[in-house]
C-alpha cells in the first residue's frame, strides 16, 4: 500500500502522484518537474515568508521559489493554498542512520569503543538508509543532516558525512565532510585526564600528519588547494603509500595521521565540541598556530559569554537550542537565550542536537526552533526572530556545514528538497503533508505509522492482530 | 552550651512530633500490625513535612481562556486565589473579593499547575556528576527500603526551571529503574528550600518504584546475579510479594516480630497506603503485572513510560490503571522500539487513564508541549480531544496517580491554588509561563527578575539569576 503518513483529505487529492513509491522501496523513484503552487513559501535564508508563492524543482533542483513563478510546461502542479511550502529541515548535528537501537550493542556504530583508529574512521559505511529512525524523521520534514561519529579513546571521532533522509539506498549527500573531536571534559578525558593533554594530543597529532612525507616520485601533490573538493577515501589518500616516510615517534597510526591531513590544509572542516567559553576561545586559538584550519564550534553552550570573540574569529557554530542547565561544570551558564544573543553578536548560528535527541529525534528540530522564537517575549530574553530560527535549522547548518549552495533553501539551484506543511513549521499542532528529496517524493510511512493503524482498535477480532497490515 | 544543644534537640523533636500528628491523611496510626508491640516502633510519619505555603496576596485573574484541568474550559473566565486556596472559578461575572490584586488575563491562558508524576530532580541533579549520582541504590533488585527522598538535593537548579519554564508546582521525584524495588517515591511541592522535608507535599502518600524489563535485568544479569531474564524479574519480584505477605501476617500473629524495613513498604503497599510507580515498557509486561497484583492483593496506579500502552490500552482500562507516557521519546532500546506518536490520544480515548511525564530534567520544562504534540497527532488519526479535556493529562490524572486529587490537580473551590497564567496559548510552542502560584503565593513572574529563583549551586557562578 502506499504510505500517506499523516495525510489528510487534501492529501488524497494528490495521492496519485505517490503511486509507484511503494513503502521502504530500494530504489529511487525519478525526479519529476514539479510545481508547487499557491502556498505560504519561506525560502529558508532568513527572508519574509512569501504568500501565494510557486516553487519549481526540475532534475532534482530547486529552479525557483517565490511570487510570480511561471510554472513550466508539463510540471506536475501541486496546489499547496493554505499550506506552507518550506525547504526540508537540516540537522546540524546529529547521529541518525547509525543507530537501530541505542542499547542495542549490535545495531550502534556510534562510536567505537575499542578500535585502534580513531581520526581515519569514516561514518559512511555505517550510515543505514533504512535505520527506523531515518523513516520516521523523514516524515517530520526533515531532509538532511550533519551525521558525526562519537569519540571513544581518543579525542578524534573520526570523519562525519552530510546526508539525506531519502526512502533509498544513495543517502551520502557529501562523504568525509569534516573531523569531529572533543576538546572539553570529553575530550579531556579521552586525552589521557586533562584538557591540557587533549590540547597536546591535537597538536602532536597535527604535527605528525604535518610531517608525513610522500613517497618519492608519487606523483601525488602535497597541497590540493580547492578548499571545496571532495576528501578522499582512505584507500586513495597518497600518504598510507607503502613506502610513504615517517618520522620514528608517533602516536597515531598512519591512517589516522593521514586523515588529518585534509583538516590540517583547510580542505576538511573541523567540528569541535567546546561548551565551557574558556575552552571556546582555546579553540579559536588553535588558528594561529595552524592558519588554515576551517574551524566550526558545536555545543558552546557558554558561547554567549565570549560571542563578539567568536564573530571575530569568523567561525561558525552549531548549538543546542533550549541548553539551560548547568548540566556539566563546562555548562554552567547555560541559558536558552544563548543562540540568541551569538546571533546579536555576530555570530553565524544553526541549531543542531548536541544531546540525546541526536539518533532518533532530529524532528524535533521545528519544536526547538519555535521556542527560541517564543522565549522573545519573555522579558531579558533573546530569541531569534521567525525568520532567523526557521534558518537556523535550515540554511544556517548548511552554511556552517559548507553546503549553503546545496542544501537548506529554496534559492535556485538548491537541492530539491521542499516540505508542505498544514501550518506554521515551527508550530507543535502542525503536521506535514508531503516531503520531497532531491526532487523526489517520499513515502511518509513508517514502522510508527504501521503500528499505529494497527492498534487503533487494539482488541483482536476475528484473527490476531498480526494478521492486520 | 552542650546543654543548650541538647535542649534544642529535643524541642526539635517535640516539633517534628507535632508535625507528625498534624500532617494529613498519609499518617494513619492505627495499622494493626503495631498494636501491643514492645519493640522500638518508629514514628508513623518519620521525616515529616516541614513544607508551609508561602504567604500570598488575596489575587483575581480575569479575562483569560481558562482550562479547569478536568476538562473544563471557560473563556473570559476569572479565577481567585485567596488564603493559598482557590476560592471561585468562573465567567466574567464571578465576584471578586475588595482589595485583590487584579491580573488582565485578556489574551492568556490559565490552568492548574503541571504535575510531573515522574521526575528524578534531586536525585539525579545538574550537575550530573557521579558525586550527585543517587537515584539508583543498585546494590540489590529488591530495595523496597530506600527512600527517593532521602537523596533528593534541594538545590537542584533543575527545580527553578520546571517552575519557570514548565509551570511545574507539584511532582513525585523516584528511584531509578535499575531494581526490580527501586525504593519508595516522594511527592514534592515544587518550592525552593533547604531541606526536602520543607517540599514534601503535605498528607501525599508515598510511591513504591517497581521496574519491569531490560533494566533490572540487565544490571544484575551482567553481575551473574538474578534477575538475568524476565522471567527472573518476574520470579524474583513474586518471591518479595510473598515475603512480604508472609511477614505481614506474621506481624498481625506477632507483634513483636522484628521489623524489616524493606518488607514494611511492600506492607504499606498490601495495605494500600503506598501507591505503586511501575516503570514498564511493553504491553505483554504490563499485563503480566496486572496479573501479579491480583495474585497478592495490591493495585498498580501507574505505568511508567508505558510506551506501548496502546496496544493494550483496553485492559489498562479495565484494570484501572494508568499510563504515564512520552509523546515521541523512542527507540533508545529495544522495549522502547515500537512507540507511536499517537499512544497518549489511543490510551485516552480508549478510556483509560493518560499522563504525560518527564523522566527528564529537560523535558519537565515543556510538558505542555509535549501534550500539544500528543494531541494533534492524536487528531491527525481521527480522535478528536479539546484542548481543555487534554489538560487532565498535564494536571488532575497525574493528580489522581499520586492520590492527591482532593489536594490539587484542577481548579475547584478549595483546591491549593497551585495556578499557572500562561503568555498565550498553552499548547503553542511560543508561549511561557508568565506568572505561577504555589498554594496562592507567586513564586515566578517572568516580567520581575526578583521572582527568578536562584539555587545555592548557582549562586556566584556564571549565569547567576539570568533568564533560563
Amino acid at each position: 500500500m502506499i504510505g500517506l503518513g499523516r495525510g489528510t483529505g487534501w492529501m488524497k487529492r494528490f495521492t496519485w502522484m505517490l503511486a509507484g513509491i511503494a513503502a521502504f522501496t530500494a530504489a529511487p523513484a525519478a525526479a519529476q518537474t514539479v510545481a508547487i503552487t499557491g502556498g505560504r513559501v519561506v525560502v529558508g535564508d532568513g527572508s519574509e515568508p512569501i504568500d501565494g508563492g510557486t516553487v519549481v524543482i526540475r532534475d532534482g533542483r530547486v529552479v525557483a521559489a517565490g511570487a510570480g513563478v511561471a510554472v513550466p510546461a508539463g510540471a506536475t502542479v501541486v496546489d499547496a493554498s493554505g499550506k506552507w511550502v518550506t525547504p526540508g529541515i537540516v540537522a546540524g548535528f546529529s547521529r541518525i542512520g547509525l543507530v537501530e537501537v541505542d542499547a542495542v550493542d549490535a545495531s550502534n556504530d556510534i562510536q567505537a569503543d575499542t578500535s585502534p583508529f580513531s581520526a581515519a574512521i569514516d561514518v559512511v559505511p555505517a550510515i543505514n538508509p533504512l535505520a527506523a529512525s531515518i523513516a520516521v524523521n523523514r516524515a517530520a520534514g526533515v531532509t538532511r543532516a550533519v551525521v558525526s561519529p562519537a569519540t571513544a579513546r581518543s579525542i578524534f571521532a573520526g570523519q562525519g558525512a552530510v546526508i539525506d533522509l531519502g526512502s533509498d539506498m544513495q543517502p551520502i549527500t557529501r562523504a568525509r565532510a569534516f573531523q569531529f573531536i572533543e576538546l572539553g571534559e570529553d575530550g579531556a578525558d579521552e586525552a589521557g585526564g586533562s584538557r591540557a593533554a587533549a590540547h597536546v594530543l591535537l597538536r602532536n597529532a597535527l604535527r605528525e600528519a604535518r610531517d608525513l612525507r610522500l613517497p618519492i616520485g608519487s606523483g601525488a601533490t602535497r597541497e590540493r588547494p580547492a578548499a571545496e573538493a571532495p576528501i578522499e577515501d582512505i584507500s586513495e589518500n597518497p600518504y598510507i603509500l607503502p613506502d610513504a616516510r615517517r618520522p620514528e615517534d608517533v602516536l597515531l597510526t598512519r591512517f589516522d595521521a593521514a586523515a588529518l591531513v585534509p583538516v590540517l590544509q583547510g580542505r576538511q572542516l573541523l567540528l569541535v565540541h567546546v561548551e565551557r567559553a574558556s575552552d571556546i576561545l582555546q579553540t579559536l586559538a588553535l588558528k594561529r598556530e595552524f592558519p588554515r584550519l576551517r574551524l566550526v564550534l558545536v555545543g558552546a553552550a557558554e558561547g554567549w559569554r565570549v560571542a563578539e570573540q567568536i564573530a571575530a574569529a569568523d567561525v561558525p557554530v552549531i548549538a543546542n537550542a533550549l541548553q539551560d542547565l548547568p548540566s556539566s561544570f563546562e555548562q554552567l551558564a547555560s541559558t536558552q537565550s544563548n543562540i540568541g544573543r551569538m546571533r546579536v553578536a555576530g555570530v553565524a548560528v544553526g541549531i543542531g542536537m548536541i544531546n540525546d535527541d541526536e539518533a532518533r529525534q532530529i524532528r524535533v528540530s521545528t519544536q526547538y526552533a519555535g521556542n527560541l522564537v517564543g522565549i522573545g517575549r519573555v522579558p531579558g530574553h533573546t530569541g531569534l526572530s521567525w525568520n532567523e530560527a526557521f534558518a537556523a535549522i535550515t540554511s544556517r547548518p548548511a552554511e556552517a556545514i559548507g553546503l549553503g549552495g546545496e542544501i537548506g533553501s529554496l534559492r535556485p539551484g538548491r537541492r530539491g528538497d521542499v516540505v508542505i506543511w498544514d501550518g506554521d513549521p515551527l508550530e507543535l499542532a502542525t503536521g506535514v503533508e508531503a516531503v520531497w528529496i532531491d526532487g523526489v517524493q517520499q513515502t511518509l510511512e513508517n514502522r510508527q505509522t504501521r503500528l499505529r493503524e494497527r492498534y487503533r482498535e487494539p482488541r483482536e477480532g476475528a484473527l490476531p492482530n498480526a494478521y492486520e497490515r | 552550651m552542650k546543654s543548650t544543644l541538647v535542649a534544642a534537640a529535643a524541642a526539635a523533636a517535640l516539633l517534628v512530633g507535632c508535625a507528625d500528628r498534624t500532617e494529613g491523611p498519609a499518617a494513619a496510626s492505627d495499622r494493626p500490625s503495631d498494636r501491643g508491640s514492645t519493640r522500638y516502633t518508629p514514628p508513623e510519619d518519620p521525616y515529616p513535612s516541614t513544607y508551609r505555603p508561602y504567604p500570598g496576596a488575596p489575587t483575581a485573574i480575569t479575562g483569560a481562556t481558562i482550562f479547569d484541568g478536568e476538562g473544563g474550559r471557560i473563556d473570559n473566565g476569572t479565577v481567585v486565589l485567596v488564603d493559598g486556596r482557590i476560592q471561585a472559578i468562573g465567567g466574567a461575572d464571578t465576584a471578586i473579593p475588595e482589595g485583590a490584586t487584579r491580573i488582565d488575563g485578556t489574551g492568556r491562558w490559565v490552568t492548574p499547575g503541571v504535575i510531573d508524576v515522574h521526575s528524578h530532580l534531586g536525585d539525579y541533579p545538574s550537575p550530573g556528576v557521579e558525586a550527585h549520582s543517587d537515584g539508583n541504590e543498585v546494590t540489590s533488585p529488591v530495595r523496597p527500603e530506600v527512600w527517593a527522598e532521602h537523596s533528593v538535593w534541594p538545590q537542584d537548579p533543575g527545580f527553578s526551571r520546571a517552575l519557570g519554564n514548565g509551570g511545574v508546582t507539584t511532582l513525585q521525584v523516584l528511584p531509578g529503574s535499575a531494581n526490580l524495588f527501586g525504593g519508595r517515591g516522594v511527592t514534592l511541592r515544587n518550592v525552593p528550600a533547604r531541606t526536602v522535608q520543607a517540599m514534601r507535599f503535605p498528607g501525599a502518600p508515598r510511591g513504591l518504584k517497581l521496574a519491569c524489563g531490560e533494566n533490572p535485568k540487565r544490571v544484575y544479569g551482567n553481575r551473574n546475579q538474578m534477575p538475568g531474564t524476565r522471567m527472573g524479574n518476574v520470579a524474583l519480584m513474586r518471591q518479595t510479594w510473598q515475603r512480604a505477605a508472609e511477614y505481614r501476617d506474621r506481624r498481625q500473629r506477632e507483634p513483636n516480630t522484628a521489623r524489616d524495613l524493606a518488607l514494611d513498604t511492600l506492607v504499606e503497599v498490601l495495605e494500600g497506603d503506598v501507591l505503586v510507580h511501575n516503570h514498564c515498557y511493553r504491553a505483554d509486561e504490563m499485563a503480566i503485572m496486572m496479573d501479579m497484583a491480583r495474585e497478592f492483593g495490591f493495585r498498580i496506579s501507574t505505568f511508567h513510560h508505558a510506551v506501548e500502552s496502546y496496544k493494550i490500552a483496553d485492559l489498562l482500562r479495565e484494570n484501572d490503571v494508568c499510563s504515564a507516557m512520552w509523546s515521541d521519546w523512542w527507540g533508545f532500546k529495544m522495549e522502547a522500539y515500537d512507540a507511536v506518536n499517537e499512544n497518549i490520544p489511543l490510551v485516552h480515548n480508549a478510556g483509560a487513564c493518560a499522563i504525560v511525564h518527564s523522566d527528564d530534567a529537560n523535558g519537565i520544562q515543556r510538558l505542555n508541549q509535549e501534550a500539544a504534540k500528543a494531541l494533534a497527532d492524536g487528531r491527525r488519526m481521527g480522535i478528536d480531544i479539546s484542548d481543555a479535556v487534554a489538560w487532565r493529562w498535564l494536571s488532575y490524572n497525574p493528580a489522581r496517580a499520586l492520590g492527591i486529587e482532593e489536594e490539587t490537580g484542577s481548579l475547584s473551590v478549595g483546591k491549593r491554588a497551585d495556578v499557572v497564567l500562561w503568555n498565550g496559548d498553552p499548547f503553542s510552542v511560543y508561549t511561557r509561563p508568565q506568572q505561577v502560584w504555589v498554594d496562592g503565593a507567586l513564586l515566578y513572574d517572568m516580567n520581575d527578575p526578583r521572582l527568578r529563583p536562584v539555587s545555592d549551586f548557582e549562586l556566584g557562578q556564571p549565569g547567576e539569576g539570568d533568564v533560563k
